[in-house]
Parts: C-alpha cells; structure tokens; sequence
C-alpha cells in the first residue's frame, strides 16, 4: 500500500493489519517514553486547506510519536489563500523531500488526484475530503467499535451500526460504511431524506428515517456532526425540528441495548444532534475516541511509511 | 534468480539438547544473578518469547519462585525498516512491575548479526533502566556485525555465511529440532 | 480562379465521380478520371457537404490563451468542418455589434472556415436584460442565433420575450438548459456515482425541466426554440413530445455524450468534467438513437478550449469543458456509422444540412451537385488514428480522447471553393 485514499482500498486483511498494528501501537503509547524511532528522518506534512484543529493535532502527534519530522501547512495565510494551486503546493513539497503527504481538502478526490497526478512522489494520506471520505476516521471507529464491542480481537462480524445525520455530506459516514461492510459489520444511516444522496440504494447497508425504530437494534450508534446552515439550504425546516425527529437524547439513549456505545466524529454540537446528558454519560466514547484516532494514525503512518518504498505494495 | 538448486538439510539439535541447554541456561542465569528475585526474562518474538517462558519455568522450579516473563517486539526499532515492506507488529508486553533497577534477561532463538540485540537494547532503553541486561540465545551461529555477544548459548554452531538456520519450538511448529539448511548457489 | 478536381471520390459514398470546382461552386460532376483542372487524388474516399458546427467557443475576445479564431479556425478545418458558429461568452461578451462584427471580420481575414457569431440573449450573460439582439441581427455578422450558452436564461418572462423578440430578425434562442438552483456548485451527473464519490450532483431533471418549459413557451409564442447539448434520455423523449406537437424545436447532441459515460469521472481527472456532464450509458444510447431517428437534430462539438492549468488540478477548481472540433467526425463513425445507425446521407444530414438550416446559413450545407457552394470534406472511412493532445491545432489540450484510437479520418477540407486541408495537414 501506497496511499490511503479511501477506506475502499482496505480489504478485509490490511483493514485487521491496521487495527492490529495500532493496538500495539496503544500498548505503546502507555509507556513513559512514548516516542518510537521509527520514522526517524522521514519528513511527514499535513497539509491542510480546511482548519481542522483535532485531526492535524492527532495526525502530527501520531508522526511525531514515531519521530518522523512533521510540517504543517495550513492553506489559511498562506500562499495557497493567495491563489496557488494545489499542484504548485505539492511541487513545493516534493521538492522539500515531503515522504508523506496527510491531506485535508474541501473538494472530493483532491488527495486522489494528489496521488496520482504525478506532482509527487511520496505517500498521500487522505485526511477528510470534500463531502467524500475520511479513512482514518473509520479505521479509529472501527477500532473503537472493536475495543468495546468484540474485546479488541478480530473483525466486526454481525456488530449493528446506526449511523445518523447528515449522511449526504458526510465523508465519515461514507468511509464508515466501506469499512464497516469490509469488517462484517450491519450498518443502519438514519436520515431525512433531504439528507441521504440520490443512488443510497445502492450503498451496502440499511436506510431508515426512524431513529427510535433503530435505536433499539444496534450495538453502536455514531451521531454526525448537522450544520445549522444546512436548514438554509431547505435541507430541514428549523434546528428544532431537526434535533426532536433526529437528535440522541436521554430518552433516546435508553432505547439502546445496555452493552450499546454512542460515538461522535467531533466537533459536536450539545444541543442539536445530541444532548449534553448522552455527550457527558458514560456511553459515550468521544474521548476514547480521540486517543484511539493517534494511534490508527500510527499504523497507518508506519505501515505505508515504516518498509520499503518499492516494496510496500 | 532466488530459488536454491541445492537444499540440504542437517538437523544439529534435537529436541533433547534443546532441553537440555534450556536447563543449562536457567541454571547458569540463576547463578550468575544470585538467585532469581530480581529476574526479568523478555522473549523476542516469536520463538525467542517461547524459549523464555521454559526456561522461565525452570527457574520458577529450580527457585521455587514465579519469574516475571515478557516479550519484547523490536520491529519498531530494526535499523533494516528501509529494506523491507513494512511488517505487522508482534506483540510486547512487560510483566507487571517493569524493568527498572531488574535484571533482564533477553531470550532469542538465533544469535547472528547482532542487529535484532541492538534493536531490542534500543526498545528496552524506552520501557526502563535496568540493573543489567543480560543476553540468552539457544543458538549462536557467528557473523557479528556488532560488538554484542551472548552471556548464555545454547550451542555454538559454526555456519556459512548463506547457510539457514531453522529453530523449530513444539508450542509453534510441533516438534523441537534445530536444523541447519545450505542454499545452492544462486 | 483555379479550377480543382477532386478525382474518383464518391459523394455520400455512392458513385465515384470527378468533382470539378471552379470560383467556389461546383460546375460539373464528372465521370471518373475525366475532370479537366488541379487534380487532387480522392480515390475510393467519401465526399460529404461540409461540416457545420453550432456550438463552437473560439474563446477570442478574452482567452486568446486558450484559443483564438485562427486557431480554432484550424481545428474547425482539420476536423472537416467548413462554418462554425462562436459562442458569444467571451470577454467581453458577444452581446453588441461591436463585437459580433468583431469576431466576424476576424473570422473573415482568417478564411479557413465561415465563422459565424453567435450572439447573447441577454447583456453580459446576466439574465436580466435583453442584449441588443436587432443592432446583432442587423450587423455586418447577421446574427441568426442567440443564445447565453454558459448560462442558462432560467428567468421564464426574459425567456418568452427573447423567443418573442427575434420572431423579428428570424433568429433563434439556443438554450443551456440547465436549472440554477438545482444545480448550484454541481460537479457530475447527479445519481449513485456521485453519491458515492461525495461530489455536488447535477440532476438530468435540471435540463430536462427547462427544456419541457421552453418547448411550451415556443409553442406558445410561436417560436423557434434550439435546444444545446442535449445530454439525457429524459430530455429525448421531452424533445419528441414537443416536435409529436408540432413544436418548432431542434436540438443538438454533442460528440462527447454520444460515447463517454460518468463512470469516467472515478479517475478524478479533470478532462473528465464538462458542462453539461456526462451522463450514464442508458443516456449515451438514447441520445445515439435520438441523432438516428432525427428527434435530435445536429451534432454540435460544444468545442471548449481550456488552458492546462485550469485542468491540471483538482477536479472542483477545473474548468468545464472538452475539445471536440478534430475529432467529432470519428466519434460520429465510431458511435454512429459503424454501428449502422447513420448512413453517409445521415451524416451529411446531421452534420450540415441539419446545422446549416438551423444557423440559417444558406451557403452551407448544401448537396453535392452541379451548382452548390463548394464546401466539402472528403473523409476516409478505413483509415484509422490516435488522438495525440498536443498535436492537436487548438491552443489548448483537453481533449478527453488523448491516446484513444477512432476511425475515420478527414483528408481533404474545401471552404468556399478553396482547399482548407490537403491530406490531413492545413493547405
């Protein structure tokens, strides 16, 4: 493996490698001296075109943690704001010796074509594109899903996701339905119709509007982030109807099984799609979730950057 | 091309002088430590964790106390990363009560290169500060790189360069044997 | 004048003859081998009236970066094409005499094809105000079609009232049908591709929906209605609805949505994208069976040049559009000849004729007999070629056919009586 682009590169196999690697890497990370060599003089950037504080943060602690250099470029109040492009951005890099590139981007497929313009040479990591995919995300839920649901071993076999919100822009969900499906796992998106993309048929997974119909049948329920704006748009009528037809609150929580775990990608808005008693219960693994986002970005990191270049395929 | 035109095999240990230099070692490291209640032994994967956990029972025998066993993945550590695709991680786990001021034991089935050893001083320094680090291997077959040598050996088996030296342990691959395979020429 | 002989060529592929061509018209249809003047060899290849393009953006004014009249020009011509008709989104916008006569007389001192402006429906592409569609009209330029292509004149009142207004002059409304607020920031063609590549959807129900609205307002006005790069099945059977009706409507298909399909847009590359966008494969062979049965009209290239940079990024940043001028008679023979669903009469038909009446160019598209203005192709059937971008006349690149091996080959262009093109290369 090259690049990580999306999680629709990762069979059942490299899916397992990396949760399995990033397992180690947590056992590791609990030692005082948590710095690792590995990386040592490979040069990591994260380069970032939309401000995203918690995943640049994570990413360069993952790099840095296994001592790789790490640079960041944040396209606000740099030249990209003053009109470069994205291919003069990659060329700068490329000739800074970039061995990794971790990109965040507004529009769908810029980290493919990154990749595979041949402006550059080293590894893309895809870090959020557009309204397409963001493979890290769903590697540290399914990692997360695995911890609490199926004791850290395996796949997800038969584990029931409800996934609820703005699917039509979401890069986690779309990432997490790839990979939840590579792993076994049932998924369920909850949405108002406004809100799933035309073609959702044809996506490996169920498609409810009902939330309390689903709440009770899942094992994990990942609440997504619902911009206000979006009522704007006439995606909904009002933030208060969104958040009494669709928001998790403490009612709605204890319609889940009791073993059930509610997750959120973050940033999350208290108030809309969940309540602050569920975002504060101790269902809820957001924190968990932060910490295991280090290290599935260790693995990843180590798996594409740690061998060979030639040979990593 | 890669595929040998000869392949000979010898087997130099049997499943009885494993045992045996299982025994030796744990008797020497004991007398060497002066008992065995600061002991540490770290395996390193995979069949150097294996060769710890016996020899670790025959001390527990000998001494009539638990010693603490563990295993010690280097993989992050190697020096050789570059050469290679990257490789899954093998497990580390330090015994409860960690490392500092013990003296470790670190148990590898072949001692060649010394790279691993180096690698695994390396790792080690990351989880604590030992008393001492001390080094067993079952077989040690020559061709230092570095300035590391063995405090326990199992056996000392002269080889070439191009030969393979194969440990089987009964936990991993069903029977014990060291053997010894000679590539043709390539 | 020199006298031209094209020798042993066959006229829509019938009969070889000895086309003979003097001061720009033909004068005789001669046995083979008989013609007196300047022989040019034309053996066992086909003659059909020049190719006339509707929809052509020569990008001059303003992006003579990109192209400019002679270099399309050359495109036109390479491509068997004799007039083509230059959109007016330049910069600044074919919306006044000045302009259109601009374009046109420069057009004119080029002399490889009859380039024929188009002009703007409404002032600066805005949508709400008429241009000055009589001064246009009435120019040196003779302005036959309007239209805001780029744009579509979504406002339902200006729409009336321009089908209204060049009642007048005899023009005709070339619409881009494509609802704005149904296709605000879209990407692709909207269905479960996009959904899955999480990019802004373009819905065929966009164009299908202006194209169904302005085929009542023609009807109802009693105008003539032009409908631009038709791109969905949908917009098919709307069309066919409205001409069952008796609706004064032509349409127009572009080259690229006879034979690319959406799934292309999964590489991400940016040569990919395009205006309308490219829809599915049930659309492609809708609109081939539409071009055969003559509910679609014209092929018109929608020959849109971009410079490198504008493709050489991500997907969101690039510029919409493709080259279509050099190689839209081989999509024709792949898509439609080889398939059997055009003849060379058909191709004539769909590719002159048809366009000509449309733009109202009297001179063009006429039929290869003793009398017509001497715009020819002369194309070679069995002759194969592969596209390479750079050597392709226009100034800019994006071809989407790059390394792509079609049929058909254009070897000779006569434009007004004069060779344009001798075998393969500019005369």
């Amino acid at each position: 493996m090259r690049h990580l682009l999306s999680a629709a590169d990762l069979d059942r196999d490299r899916a397992l490698l990396i949760l399995d690697t990033a397992a180690e890497m947590a056992a590791l990370s609990d030692r005082s001296v948590k710095k690792l060599p590995t990386l040592r003089g490979r040069t990591v950037v994260n380069l970032f075109f939309e401000d995203s504080t918690r995943t640049r943060i994570s990413f360069e602690l993952a790099a840095k943690r296994l001592s790789a250099d790490v640079i960041n470029f944040a396209a606000k109040g740099s030249s990209v704001s003053k009109g470069e492009s994205l291919k003069d951005t990659a060329l700068t890099l490329e000739a800074m010796g970039a061995d990794a590139v971790v990109i965040r981007h507004w529009d769908s497929g810029a980290p493919h074509r990154l990749a595979h313009a041949n402006w550059i040479g080293g590894s893309v990591i895809n870090a959020g594109d557009g309204t397409h995919e963001h493979p890290t995300q769903a590697l540290l839920d399914a990692y997360t899903m695995r911890r609490h649901l199926r004791d850290g071993k395996g796949a997800l076999e038969g584990v029931r996701v409800g996934i609820v919100g703005d699917i039509l822009h979401s890069r986690v969900a779309r990432s997490n339905v790839l990979l939840l499906q590579t792993l076994g796992a049932e998924v369920t998106l909850v949405a108002p119709p406004t809100l799933l993309p035309i073609g959702i048929e044809t996506w490996p997974c169920e498609v409810s509007y009902d939330i309390d119909a689903v709440l009770p049948k899942v094992d994990a329920v990942m609440m997504l982030r619902v911009q206000q704006e979006r009522m704007h748009a006439a995606y909904f009528p009002t933030a208060r109807e969104y958040s009494s037809l669709y928001g998790l609150n403490g009612d709605r929580m204890r319609l889940l099984p009791d073993h059930a775990i509610v997750m959120h990608p973050g940033p999350m808005n208290r108030g809309m799609e969940i309540s602050a008693e569920v975002a504060d219960s101790d269902r809820a693994v957001m924190v968990e979730q932060v910490a295991n986002g280090v290290s599935v970005r260790m693995a990843v990191l180590y798996l594409l950057l740690g061998g060979a270049k030639e040979l990593s395929e | 091309m890669g595929s040998a035109r000869t392949h000979d095999l010898r087997t130099v240990l049997s499943g009885d002088d494993i045992a045996r230099a299982s025994r030796r070692i744990a008797h020497e490291i004991v007398e060497k430590a002066k008992g065995a209640s600061d002991l540490v032994l770290l395996g390193i994967p995979t069949r150097g964790v294996t060769l710890a956990h016996r020899i670790g029972a025959v001390i527990s025998e000998i001494e009539g106390i638990q010693v603490p066993v563990g295993s010690l993945d280097i993989t992050l550590y190697r020096d050789d990363l570059r050469l290679r695709p990257a490789r899954a991680l093998e497990e580390t786990s330090i015994p409860e009560g960690g490392i500092d001021g013990k003296i470790v034991v670190l148990v590898d089935d072949v001692l060649f290169s010394g790279r691993t050893i180096r690698a695994a001083l390396d790792a080690l320094n990351d989880v604590g500060r030992p008393a001492a680090v001390r080094l067993a291997v079952l077989v040690d077959r020559g061709h230092r790189e570095l300035p590391i040598r063995p405090d326990y050996v199992g056996k000392n088996i002269p080889t070439a360069a191009t030969e393979q030296v194969r440990v089987h342990l009964l936990e991993i691959d069903g029977s014990d044997s060291v053997e010894i395979s000679t590539k043709g020429e390539h | 004048m020199t006298t031209y002989v094209l020798r042993g060529v066959r006229p829509y592929g019938e009969a070889p003859v000895d086309i003979v061509i003097t001061d720009g018209f033909i004068t005789e249809l001669a046995a083979p081998g008989t013609g007196q003047g300047e022989v040019i060899d034309a053996e066992g290849l086909i003659a059909l009236p020049g190719f006339v393009d509707l929809h052509t953006h020569l990008r001059e004014p303003g992006r003579e970066d990109a192209e400019t009249i002679e270099s399309g020009s050359q495109a036109a011509a390479l491509g068997g094409f004799t007039c083509v008709h230059a959109m007016a989104n330049t910069d600044p916008v074919a919306d006044t005499a000045g302009v259109v006569e601009q374009v046109w007389h420069i057009g004119r001192e080029v002399g490889l094809v009859d380039v024929r402006p188009v002009g703007a429906v409404t002032v600066n592409l805005e949508g709400t105000h008429l241009a000055q569609i009589g001064a246009m009209a009435n120019s040196a330029a003779g302005v036959t079609v309007f239209s805001d292509d780029g744009k579509c004149v979504h406002d339902a009142l200006l729409m009336r009232r321009a089908l209204e207004y060049v009642k007048a002059f005899g023009g005709v409304v070339a619409q881009h049908a494509q609802e704005p607020r149904l296709t605000e920031n879209a990407q692709m063609n909207e269905g479960a591709l996009s959904g899955k590549l999480g990019m802004v959807g373009w819905p065929a129900v966009a164009e299908e929906a202006i194209i169904a609205r302005d085929v009542l307002l023609a009807e109802h006005v009693d105008s003539r209605l032009h409908a631009c790069h038709v791109s969905t099945a949908g917009s098919v059977e709307v069309i066919r609805w409205a001409k069952s009706r008796g609706v004064n409507v032509t349409a127009e298909v572009t080259p690229h949505h006879l034979i690319l399909t959406e799934d292309l847009v999964e590489s991400y590359n940016p040569v990919y994208k395009v205006n309308p966008p490219l829809r599915r494969k049930e659309d492609v062979m809708a609109l081939r069976e539409a071009l055969a049965d003559g509910t679609i009209d014209a092929l018109a290239t929608d020959h849109a040049p971009h410079p490198h940079e504008h493709k050489d990024c991500e997907w969101g940043a690039a510029a919409m559009g493709m080259l279509g001028l050099q190689t839209a008679f081989s999509v024709v023979m792949e898509t439609m000849v080889e398939p059997g669903l055009l003849d060379w009469r058909g191709v004539a038909d769909r590719m002159s004729v048809q366009p000509a009446r449309i733009g109202g160019v009297a001179t063009q598209g006429q039929p290869i007999e003793v009398g017509s203005s001497a715009n020819i192709v002369v194309v070679d059937p069995q002759a194969r070629w592969t596209v390479v971008a750079d050597e392709l006349a226009s100034k800019s690149s994006n071809t989407p056919f790059a390394e792509r091996t079609f049929p058909g080959t254009v070897v000779h262009t006569f434009y007004a009586g004069r060779p344009t093109v001798l075998d393969g290369v500019l005369a």
